[in-house]
């Protein structure tokens, strides 16, 4: 069968399997020249769960993302994909599993909405009848009117791009979709709107997600797990009410009570 | 660098010699960019197809050894040249003043032997070098002979580029006549006879039979320290050539006195016309018609569009992986555009001066289509890979997250991304093709450049208006094309993105 019902199949397997980690980080480190952006790190990603990473600007936060996804090599330890390596021989396929979204949606300029979302099915020579009924079927997931799917990037709303952006990343049925900011650039209502839709998504989705904000309200609304991060290394990991009560170290407290002060009321 | 040369090495010497048709049995005959060489090989083609022999001129190719190097290839089999000449340029010794003998004669063809080349006897005339004044001129300062001129080092000299470098030239005169002029300019040989004419210069250098000694009522100055060489006009051929071609050249010795050929290049030059010449030559004249303009102006047209699209196509295809090539980070990329740019920085007709001494090439379109593809290189490498590094890095790794090869990420987002910068060096390298394929008449190549060349040799304007002007219409065609093309190439999105912004 094709692309589109394998990840499915998989998933399914999963539940029986139970404790097997999505996504793993063994001793997980980098580096550029003497600049230590991750210290070595060991993470295990569940599956079905979403995971949100938070921490301040350089905390490395972005950089384990790239990590995953491979755009960036690891200067020691290995990432794992449901138990196997990801190595440089097998990043394009482990790549096709994963879903990926940016701040900005990087969608290409050169292509309408469709075009963009169509881009690796195509590129895998996917049948149309499938791939229209898996447009359709995110088409309605992420409430994007129809007639906006003929537009170019350029001629698209910031909200409408990232909901571009996430159909793209959602075609195949990734395993796993990994989202970087991906409401940052946005203004605070249509943040507000798509952070509830989000929330919708991952739920009917059952879907494994890795999310990087800096927002702590944004963090606690989406995420069943939270990973806080400093100058690159993971500070405490665990759901947002242990975080929040159990602080293991004083920045803990500190980031957790600048926040609350930015919280309106 | 040394590996990007390499790589260029077997594309230039394989890619466009294809497109070019095989030479054709009859017998090349090459000439010179001026008057006399053009009405000389016109001569040797009439003589030659008279005795059943097909030939064809190919005429003003710009410079000796250019006609050299190419008669020792075979690109040309015949070409008239002068006893002082293959002395000085082509043998580098020293010539003798005095007039050439049998027994000199036999020296050069023993020493022209040993390169594959033969030589007839004269033809009966001396073109030596001369130094030229208008004649009231020079009455009014009292000026008859070279030495008079060092009374005068104030007077404007407007001398010719291969005079001026020649070592039986101008330094070599000067020193011996104890000369110390101060004004001394390069100008091109015909231009040099309408600055003196109009009195913007006072003396120039002149071949000795230039029809506009007479026209213009110049006075040759007497070469009283005996300095000039002789300068007897003979034809060179090939060895290896049909041994009917130098037996009918043999037929010409001793047929052509000074006086003849000035008439004869004077001829040439009134009815603007190499053959008429010829004709003269042989007592008959050649009809000329209305309609050769038309037919003429097409056809040089047709082969300079040729020249043009065969080059730019072969830069295209090599220069638009060579860029993608050279988008990578590094000294490689770097050392692929510095290796194009340096192409660039050599001057054209030294380019096709080298290109025509690389062996098989020579003179002929082949070699032409070589250096515009050269010269179209650096545009398109330079912008297909200034083109993909500007690509944002977001976009670079959207496509290379989604799962795309390298392969496919180019293909489907890099070159469409930098498709607008990539057309912009192509259109570049048009319009530099169109304008430096004039120069493709300097090696025979044919195209606009060869009225202009002609034109300029015969001081004729209308000649130099009928390449001069279809040239500036087909670069402004080629950049309405362009703008037609933009809009058929450039991804619409892309177009609105430069709209909006």
């Amino acid at each position: 069968m094709s692309l589109l019902t394998s990840a499915r199949r998989a998933g399914s397997a999963r539940d029986s399997m139970g404790a097997q980690p999505m996504i793993e980080l063994v001793g997980v480190s980098k580096s550029f020249a003497s600049l230590l952006a991750l210290a070595p790190t060991d993470l295990a990603f569940a599956p079905e769960r979403t995971t949100v990473l938070i921490g301040p600007s350089g905390c490395g936060k972005s950089t384990l993302l790239r990590l995953i996804i491979g755009l960036m090599q690891p200067t020691a330890g290995e990432v794992r994909f449901e138990g196997t390596p990801v190595r440089p021989a097998n990043l394009i396929a482990m790549r096709r599993r994963m879903g990926y979204v940016i701040q900005e949606g990087g969608l290409f300029p050169h292509l309408t909405a469709r075009e963009n979302i169509l881009l690796l099915a195509r590129h895998l020579r996917l049948s149309a009848k499938e791939s229209d009924a898996r447009l359709a079927e995110l088409r309605e997931l992420t409430r994007l009117p129809s007639e906006t799917l003929s537009r170019y990037p350029v001629e698209l709303s910031g909200g409408q791009r990232q909901r571009v952006s996430l159909m793209r990343a959602l075609m195949l049925r990734p395993e796993v979709l990994l989202l970087d900011e991906p409401l940052a650039a946005l203004d605070p209502m249509v943040r507000s709107t798509l952070q509830a839709e989000l929330k919708a998504i991952f739920q009917e989705l059952r879907q494994t997600v890795i999310l990087v904000t800096h927002e702590l309200a944004e963090a606690a609304w989406l995420g069943d797990e939270i990973v806080l991060l400093r100058q690159g290394r993971v500070v405490q990991a665990g759901d947002f009410a242990s975080l929040r009560d159990k602080p293991a170290d004083p920045f803990v407290a500190e980031f957790f009570k600048a926040q609350r002060t930015l919280a309106p009321g | 660098m040394r590996a990007s040369v390499l790589i260029l090495v077997p594309v230039l010497v394989a890619a466009p010699r294809q497109a070019v048709p095989a030479p054709s049995q009859a017998e090349i005959i090459g000439s010179k960019k001026f008057t006399e060489s053009c009405v000389l090989a016109e001569i040797a083609k009439s003589a030659l197809q008279r005795a059943g022999l097909p030939a064809e001129v190919r005429s003003s190719i710009g410079g000796t050894i250019i006609l050299w190097e190419a008669l020792r290839q075979g690109g040309i089999n015949v070409y008239p040249e002068y006893t002082g000449t293959i002395r000085e340029v082509i043998l580098k010794e020293r010539s003798s003043s005095g007039p050439e003998d049998a027994a000199d004669l036999e020296g050069l063809r023993r020493r022209l032997e040993s390169y594959g080349i033969g030589i007839t006897g004269k033809l009966g005339f001396n073109n030596t070098y001369a130094l030229v004044m208008r004649r009231a001129r020079a009455r009014a300062l009292g000026i008859r002979q070279i030495s008079d001129l060092r009374g005068h080092p104030d007077l404007v000299c407007g001398l010719g580029h291969e005079f001026l470098g020649r070592s039986d030239g101008w330094a070599p005169l000067c020193a011996r006549y104890g000369l110390h002029m101060r004004d001394v300019r390069g100008v091109d040989h015909t231009l040099g006879y309408v600055a003196l004419a109009k009195g913007e210069i006072d003396l120039m250098d002149a071949y000795s039979t230039d029809a506009r000694i007479a026209e213009d009522d110049l006075l040759v100055l007497r070469d009283d320290l005996h300095f000039f060489p002789r300068y007897d006009a003979v034809f060179l051929y090939r060895l290896d050539a049909d041994p009917r071609v130098p037996a009918v050249l043999r037929t010409l010795e001793g047929t052509l006195d000074e006086r003849r050929i000035t008439d004869l290049n004077a001829a040439a030059e009134r009815t603007k016309d190499y053959a008429r010449g010829a004709a003269m030559y042989f007592h008959q004249e050649s009809g000329g018609d209305g309609g050769r303009a038309v037919a003429n102006i097409a056809r040089w047209t047709g082969r300079h569009l040729l020249l043009v699209a065969v080059s730019l196509f072969a830069s295209i295809l090599v220069g638009v992986p060579l860029g993608i090539w050279a988008s990578r980070p590094g000294w490689i990329g770097e050392s692929v555009i510095g290796a194009t740019g340096l192409i660039q920085t050599v001057p054209s007709l030294a380019l096709l001066a080298l290109l025509v001494s690389v062996p098989f090439l020579g003179i002929s379109p082949a070699t032409a289509i070589i250096a515009l593809f050269l010269y179209g290189l650096l545009p398109i490498v330079r912008n297909t890979a200034s083109g993909i590094q500007d690509i944002p890095s977001p976009m670079r790794e959207s496509a290379e997250a989604l799962g795309l090869e390298p392969r496919a990420c180019l293909t489907k987002v890099f070159l469409p991304l930098a498709s607008r910068s990539i057309l912009a060096g192509i259109k570049t390298s048009a319009i530099i093709a169109v304008g430096t394929a004039t120069l493709a008449a300097l090696i025979g190549a044919g195209g606009l450049g060869e009225p202009i060349l002609s034109g300029l040799n015969l001081n004729d304007r209308v000649l130099i208006l009928e390449g001069a002007l279809p040239a500036a219409a087909l670069a402004l065609a080629v950049q309405l094309l362009f703008i037609a093309l933009d809009r058929v190439l450039i991804p619409k999105g892309l177009r609105l993105n430069s709209a909006r912004s």
